[in-house]
């Protein structure tokens, strides 16, 4: 392979477009364990079903007033007109209620799939959405593992509607609304390690009370809510099943290659390239 | 000298084509229509695209959900799923074909360069343009790119920057035939120069973006069909876009043969029928590839029990009826050196990555929901007016630029 300057100058452009184009794709570093971010302890123990919680987040996010009572036959979802919502399920040990809301992951799979970080997870610890950088590609949507990202699809200036665990409520000091109007001391905000060591205190000294489990500890590679159950998880429809690492890890590998291809693809084609060079003069000989 | 000096400004500000004419005069000229015009396609095409447009207007007005059936549990339908995921598969012909010509320099299938470069830049256009109409706040569509939020550890990030970089290479590949058509000479060589390069860059993303594609769906772990969720649907995507495209050119290629039969020179008619016997080969070896792939891919996620479910039997239909029974057909028509046999393989082989992409992307997505998606009449319409929006303009270009007809003697020596 004779390298003329013409030749020279084609592998050094593309290697400096390479340079600065395959770097965009590294996926985010995070050191979870360093970070102590907010969280919220809900204890399905403790909640009565009064849905106060319901009405005070409505409130707080200038959503419609929740209109429909709880039934355990009816499994109520979260949707564009309600960031959270409280369901009885019937379980083995009688009636009990849970809240739904968004879990915060520490590793958040939608944050992690916005193309503009338009979902973010905030050093704090809450996962927000921020209109101004949103696209509505809804990908937030496709990648959540607990289905809590919701469109208004009615909308001509659609919003992505989902719990922010009352992010600028937090930064001014003050508590979660659902969290402050909560009657039964069930919704108990807090830093994540305080409510880990909180919620271990609570299954310790009442070992009959508890199952002995702590959701959201692990799943999905950890997440800012955690749930104390007195039944095991599934039988108040929690998904159990669901991974232990993080979301954004699956898709990992495929973003780490990106970076190698990039520089690897070109260098490889041109010598193909090359190599094949006198292919075209035999064959423009037969012609 | 003041005038002088003006006058050899208008050459270049004016450049002229191969008549002579004004340059706007010429072009205000080539936007009338050329032909027949009530043509059995175009009055199936027009009310289609006169609906779509409707259509179009009624979903920015009132969102998303008043013309789709998307939900909270599908955010991504037809739109999505067939317009992007498959169109773009589909136009991997083009990263395929100047690899082949530029890279390999099998100077055989260079008559079908141009023609498969403009199909696959109008599908990446249209497709990824359709793709507009699914954003729910279109009006940030530059924010990645122009880092009102880098999204860099986003599989979505990384495809809309190279749908965009692709759409610009393939923009420098195909410009040497509007160079032709506007009669600029001094622009052809410079457009021409820059071919290689475009050529190099073209098939670095196009590798990245086609699997890329894939990999978005990666996080959807637990909403897929676990017999079309596997960790290697990147891989699988990449490989099945490479006989996807090359089917793709194989079908356009014999409709232009018909079509624009009259462009078409002698020495290219006839070596038709061995140039698709010729993609016929490489599609049958990709398919190979693909389908043994496949099988590791089963072996691996050892699902051997969910095959005896309604679901089972449709991956089994996918797989032996639209992968391993049109790989053979191309095989076969390889050997009898039969380009109607190439044809009918790579129709099958196309509806075989229609079903694998929708399987992915539609079918199998939330395929345990209580109420399933499926697409209303007017994301169909949508969906038909945007690829017959592509196909006016594909024809536009073809009637007017030397793609499929010999280029000018003045640019075959302008390199």
């Amino acid at each position: 392979m004779i390298l003329n300057r013409r030749n020279f100058l084609q592998v050094l452009g593309i290697t400096g477009i390479t340079l600065a184009v395959g770097k965009k794709s590294i996926a985010e570093p995070t050191d979870n364990t360093k970070i102590d971010f907010y969280g919220i302890l809900i204890d399905s123990t403790r909640c009565v079903g009064c849905q106060s919680c319901e009405y005070a987040c409505a409130e707080v996010n200038s959503l419609p007033e929740p209109t429909e009572s709880i039934n355990p036959d009816v499994i109520r979802k979260t949707n564009e007109n309600r960031r959270t919502v409280v369901n009885a399920y019937n379980t083995s040990k009688g009636e009990y209620y849970v809240k739904t809301q968004c879990m915060h992951c520490n590793e958040a799979a939608c944050a992690s799939a916005c193309l503009t970080q338009a979902m973010h997870k905030t050093t704090k610890g809450p996962v927000i959405w921020r209109s101004n950088k949103c696209m509505g590609c809804r990908y937030c949507m496709i990648s959540c593992p607990f289905d809590i990202p919701k469109f208004e699809y009615h909308s001509a200036n659609p919003k992505i509607q989902k719990c922010d665990m009352c992010f600028n409520s937090i930064e001014e000091g003050k508590l979660p609304a659902c969290a402050e109007a909560c009657p039964a001391e069930a919704i108990v905000f807090g830093t994540r390690r305080e409510l880990i060591k909180e919620a271990r205190k609570r299954i310790f000294e009442n070992p009959d009370e508890y199952y002995d489990h702590i959701y959201g500890e692990h799943e999905a590679g950890g997440t800012g809510v955690l749930y104390l159950s007195p039944v095991p998880f599934n039988e108040l429809g929690f998904n159990t099943t669901i991974q232990k690492s993080s979301y954004p890890e699956l898709s990992k590998g495929f973003l780490y290659s990106v970076p190698t291809i990039f520089v690897l693809w070109p260098a490889i084609l041109i010598g193909i390239k090359e190599a094949t060079k006198n292919n075209h003069a035999k064959e423009e000989d037969n012609d | 000298m003041l005038k002088k000096k003006t006058m050899i400004n208008t050459d270049y500000v004016m450049p002229k084509d191969n008549y002579g004419k004004n340059i706007w005069k010429f072009l205000a000229n080539e936007m009338k229509p050329k032909g027949k015009f009530l043509t059995p396609f175009n009055i199936i095409s027009i009310p289609i695209m006169i609906l779509g447009l409707v259509l179009i207007v009624i979903r920015f007005w009132k969102g998303i959900g008043s013309i789709t059936n998307l939900t909270q549990e599908v955010p991504w339908g037809l739109w999505i799923g067939f317009d992007v995921v498959t169109g773009v598969a589909f136009a991997g012909g083009a990263y395929v074909i100047t690899f082949i010509v530029y890279i390999l320099n099998v100077k055989k299938y260079h008559s079908i360069v141009r023609v498969t470069v403009l199909n696959g830049f109008l599908a990446y256009v249209f497709y990824a343009g359709a793709l507009l109409l699914d954003l729910g706040r279109p009006w940030n569509v530059v924010n990645p790119i122009i880092g009102n939020g880098f999204g860099t550890s986003s599989v979505l990030f990384l495809v809309a920057w190279h749908f965009l970089l692709y759409m610009f290479a393939q923009l420098i590949e195909f410009s040497p035939a509007v160079a032709e058509w506007l009669g600029a000479k001094r622009a052809h060589k410079i457009l021409s120069g820059m071919t290689i390069a475009a050529v190099i860059f073209g098939i670095t993303l196009s590798t990245l973006h086609q699997s890329g594609l894939g990999a978005l769906y990666l996080m959807a772990k637990d909403k897929i069909h676990p017999l079309w969720y596997s960790e290697f649907i990147p891989i699988l995507f990449f490989v099945s876009s490479i006989f996807a495209g090359l089917s793709l050119v194989i079908l356009e290629g014999s409709i232009s043969q018909k079509v624009f039969f009259t462009q078409i020179s002698d020495k290219n008619h006839k070596s038709h029928s061995s140039i698709v016997v010729g993609l016929a080969k490489i599609c049958g070896v990709t398919m190979f590839v693909y389908f043994f792939l496949q099988v590791i891919v089963i072996v691996h996620g050892q699902h051997w029990n969910l095959l005896n479910t309604p679901m089972g039997y449709w991956y089994l239909t996918e797989m032996f009826g639209f992968v391993l029974f049109p790989m053979l057909l191309f095989i076969y028509s390889y050997r009898r050196n039969s380009s109607l046999v190439a044809m009918i393989a790579a129709v099958i082989a196309m509806l075989g990555v229609i079903i694998n992409r929708l399987n992915v992307t539609v079918i199998g997505y939330r395929w345990d929901a209580v109420t399933h998606y499926y697409p209303s009449w007017m994301e169909i319409v949508v969906t038909l007016a945007v690829i017959f929006t592509e196909i006016w303009i594909f024809r536009w270009v073809i009637n007017r630029m030397p793609v499929l007809r010999e280029s000018p003697s003045w640019a075959k020596n302008n390199k």
